[in-house]
């Protein structure tokens, strides 16, 4: 059912646009640029960028906890190393990753839109990032941060000695473009479908990223307000989270675990949207059960606004409040796991190639499951109270920050890096990359279980000898995982100046991006399309002779 | 008929549909700012719940005649807004142009006052830190959250009059269509920061007043 009551004329420049790569060369022209497709560039380099900074902190960590004593570091230095990890990759990474960059880019794309509704809202949220960014590296740069990410009061408001305030500006400032990129693309898919894009026949990337922009509107805001104290209490001595003065430590956990914990979903919830359109696209069918996708989809942004009192079961709230924490986290694993049945489904008697993009997405699918079934041990109170604060919790959450939100970001990296460039990659190079950094990841993380079960502590740099075989593997692995994240920035960057012409679907893909040229023009489409069929319109009986032409 | 020209923007296909994705915007950016605030209003009824007394005591302390004051001001500056909505929707660019000027000067005013009652405030001794004056200590915690979010919405309010300064300043020089949706959106803000400090009176204001 459309909303749209008219086709929008073509834009006044001639019908054979310039690809919007073309449409100016210059850094002005980037850095005034309004077109989300630019705009969604410029953060894909912003964050790439904050992606090697956080990663190269936790390598130079993870060669710390080679030895049991350690001697390449100071206590204070490795407690700052890894909340820096900590800091810049969860909020200068992984929650603008897929939203502001294939977000930015795909959602006017797949709906039929020749921009966001806020074009220049879009290019302020960029500089509002990037002046967060400034204060956090500030904060490293002037000696660093030592609460980890999570701020807790009242060390980080009384006793901390880093640069607490800077860091929590900066993510503060971040939080503000988070909230705009998500005001301007719910709007975007709310006001701006083409004509017969009803809600039911949108890509689920669109409304992965829809249900993701909901969650960054109504919690962020929470965060920002909680790190607004802290400033507060720190600068002024305000008392709201200091004990001494009758407030209370266990609030400021509330509040900011109420962020901190759907932003975990606004991290897997792009991942979600991205894998259900590479499997569609390489098993060449229907995502299963369609509109229980969706449902899921909202069902996970819902439910994770209730289940943040599971990071505290040991922190002193009351067991009834962890009963019911513990019984809504078993909830979330209702919708999750419908999505990973449908994909399966999905996949079951599929007509499956195995490119770049589907080996990133089986490896999504893997990690992600383990991931969520170690949530299920986590949400149960007594083995958590076994695993709280141990490798085991480290473990859980990277499987599914970094195994599901960075493997999906590869896939849709790879999946749409010819529509976004116009260029074909080397398939032998990407598949490998996804084949080590499955590897690599695992290496890494698997053991971390086994010690954290064992009672490693997290954030500890000197432990016992028996732990060290399995830092030791652990540490090999994230060399492994770093040669694997290095590797696309070689043949991705090889294939700008040397790849073949890619054309304008060379997965054979359904869904309007496909429909317009690689790299779109300016205004994305000569003429807005009208839909008229539902989604992943696959038809593998009538496509035999079909190959994909980005196989080498 | 409206002058699509000066009003519509890239990338919307018509006036009526930017007209509703301007407002539709707007109210997700708002809904997104209650929780904002949601998490002061928390803290506070956490800290009330705990210390109702010193709550009471504490809430004695403000200056009732500020507050009142600056609620009829803020009041009437939404009735003002709401007036130069209606101008804006008949295209009357005068009357727009002084209903907004005249909706920043009642901020303004409110500001003003506010800065009074806050001076009044730091000579009493309200500030939670060494020269706190008043008994028991828990009242540190009213303290803290009045500063906070008073200030937070002083800061809403600035800009706000910002906004409809900008907004007024676009209109005379005709630099902007008299029924701009800009004039919605602005109002729509408004009235939100208006709705808060409703919500601020009643809590920092009007807790145990009933009791001597």
């Amino acid at each position: 059912m459309s909303q749209i009551a008219a086709v929008e004329p073509p834009p006044e420049e001639s019908p054979t646009c310039t690809s919007y790569l073309d449409a100016g060369h210059t850094l002005v022209s980037w850095l005034t640029t309004t077109d989300h497709k630019r705009i969604g560039i410029l953060y894909a380099i912003a964050i790439t960028l904050f992606f090697f900074i956080a990663g190269f902190a936790i390598g130079l960590a993870r060669l710390e906890l080679m030895s049991p004593r350690g001697m390449l570091l100071t206590d204070e230095g490795y407690n700052r190393l890894f909340t820096l990890h900590g800091i810049v990759m969860v909020w200068f990474f992984l929650v603008p990753s897929i939203p502001a960059t294939f977000g930015n880019f795909l959602i006017p794309l797949m709906i039929g839109a020749r921009d966001v509704a806020f074009p220049r809202l879009n290019l302020l949220s960029w500089y509002i990032y990037l002046i967060g960014a400034g204060f956090t590296c500030y904060a490293i740069v002037a000696g660093g941060v030592d609460t980890g990410w999570t701020f807790y009061t009242p060390f980080s408001s009384l006793y901390a000695n880093g640069n607490v305030v800077a860091a929590a500006a900066g993510v503060f400032v971040a939080g503000f473009s988070s909230i705009a990129t998500g005001v301007n693309l719910i709007t975007t898919t709310h006001m701006l479908r083409a004509p017969g894009m009803g809600w039911f026949r949108l890509p689920l990337f669109v409304w992965a990223i829809y249900a993701t922009s909901l969650v960054m509107v109504l919690a962020t805001p929470v965060l920002a307000m909680t790190l607004l104290l802290i400033v507060a209490e720190r600068l002024f001595h305000l008392p709201v989270f200091n004990p001494h003065e009758g407030g209370d430590p266990i609030l400021f956990q509330h509040l900011f675990w109420f962020y901190s914990h759907p932003a975990v979903y606004i991290m897997v919830l792009p991942a979600m949207g991205v894998i259900s359109e590479v499997f569609s696209c390489f098993a060449r069918r229907r995502v299963f059960g369609y509109v229980m996708m969706i449902y899921a989809l909202l069902g996970i942004a819902i439910i994770g606004f209730f289940v943040w009192g599971h990071h505290m079961f040991v922190a002193g709230q009351s067991q009834y409040a962890s009963l019911v924490f513990s019984f809504l986290s078993f909830m979330v694993a209702v919708p999750s796991a419908i999505k990973v049945f449908n994909w399966t489904a999905t996949l079951y008697r599929g007509s499956i190639s195995f490119e770049a993009p589907m080996i990133y997405a089986m490896g999504f699918l893997g990690l992600f499951t383990i991931g969520g079934l170690t949530g299920l041990f986590v949400a149960s109170i007594p083995i958590d109270v076994h695993v709280t604060d141990t490798y085991f919790v480290v473990a859980h959450f990277h499987f599914i920050m970094v195994g599901g939100t960075v493997s999906a970001f590869f896939a849709a990296l790879h999946f749409w890096w010819p529509k976004i460039t116009g260029k074909l990659y080397s398939e032998a190079w990407a598949r490998f990359a996804a084949i080590i950094m499955f590897l690599g990841f695992n290496t890494t993380f698997l053991p971390q279980f086994i010690m954290g079960y064992g009672g490693m502590p997290r954030r500890y740099h000197v432990y016992p000898q028996e732990f060290q075989v399995y830092h030791v593997i652990s540490s090999m692995g994230a060399l492994v995982l770093f040669a694997a994240y290095t590797l696309p920035l070689v043949y991705l960057g090889w294939s700008l100046f040397y790849g073949k012409r890619a054309g304008p679907n060379p997965w054979g893909a359904t869904g309007l991006e496909w429909q317009t040229p690689s790299p779109p023009p300016e205004h994305n489409f000569d003429e807005i399309p009208r839909v008229d069929a539902p989604p992943y319109n696959y038809h593998p009986e009538k496509e035999e002779a079909f190959e994909p032409q980005g196989r080498s | 008929m409206i002058d699509g020209a000066t009003v519509l923007r890239f990338p919307w296909p018509s006036v009526e549909r930017q007209r509703l994705g301007v407002a539709f915007g707007m109210w997700t950016f708002l809904a997104s700012e209650i929780l904002f605030f949601g998490g002061l209003f928390l803290s506070y009824a956490v800290y009330r719940s705990l210390y109702p007394q010193a709550f009471a005591v504490a809430s004695h302390a403000t200056s009732m005649f500020y507050g009142t004051i600056n609620t009829a001001l803020l009041l009437t500056s939404s009735f003002v807004m709401t007036l130069a909505l209606h101008a804006s929707k008949k295209r009357a660019r005068a009357l727009v142009v002084s209903c907004l000027l005249l909706t920043a000067a009642f901020g303004l005013a409110f500001l003003a006052v506010k800065g009074l009652e806050y001076a009044e405030d730091i000579d009493k001794g309200l500030i939670p830190g060494p020269g706190f004056t008043l008994e028991p200590d828990t009242t540190r915690l009213f303290f803290a959250l009045y500063w906070v979010m008073t200030g937070i919405h002083a800061i809403h309010l600035a800009i706000g009059v910002a906004l409809v300064v900008y907004l007024g300043a676009a209109l005379l020089s005709e630099r902007m269509a008299t029924e701009s949706p800009a004039v919605e959106a602005t109002s729509l803000y408004w009235h939100f920061v208006d709705s808060i400090w409703l919500v601020l009176y009643a809590l920092i204001y009007l807790p145990g007043r009933h009791a001597p």
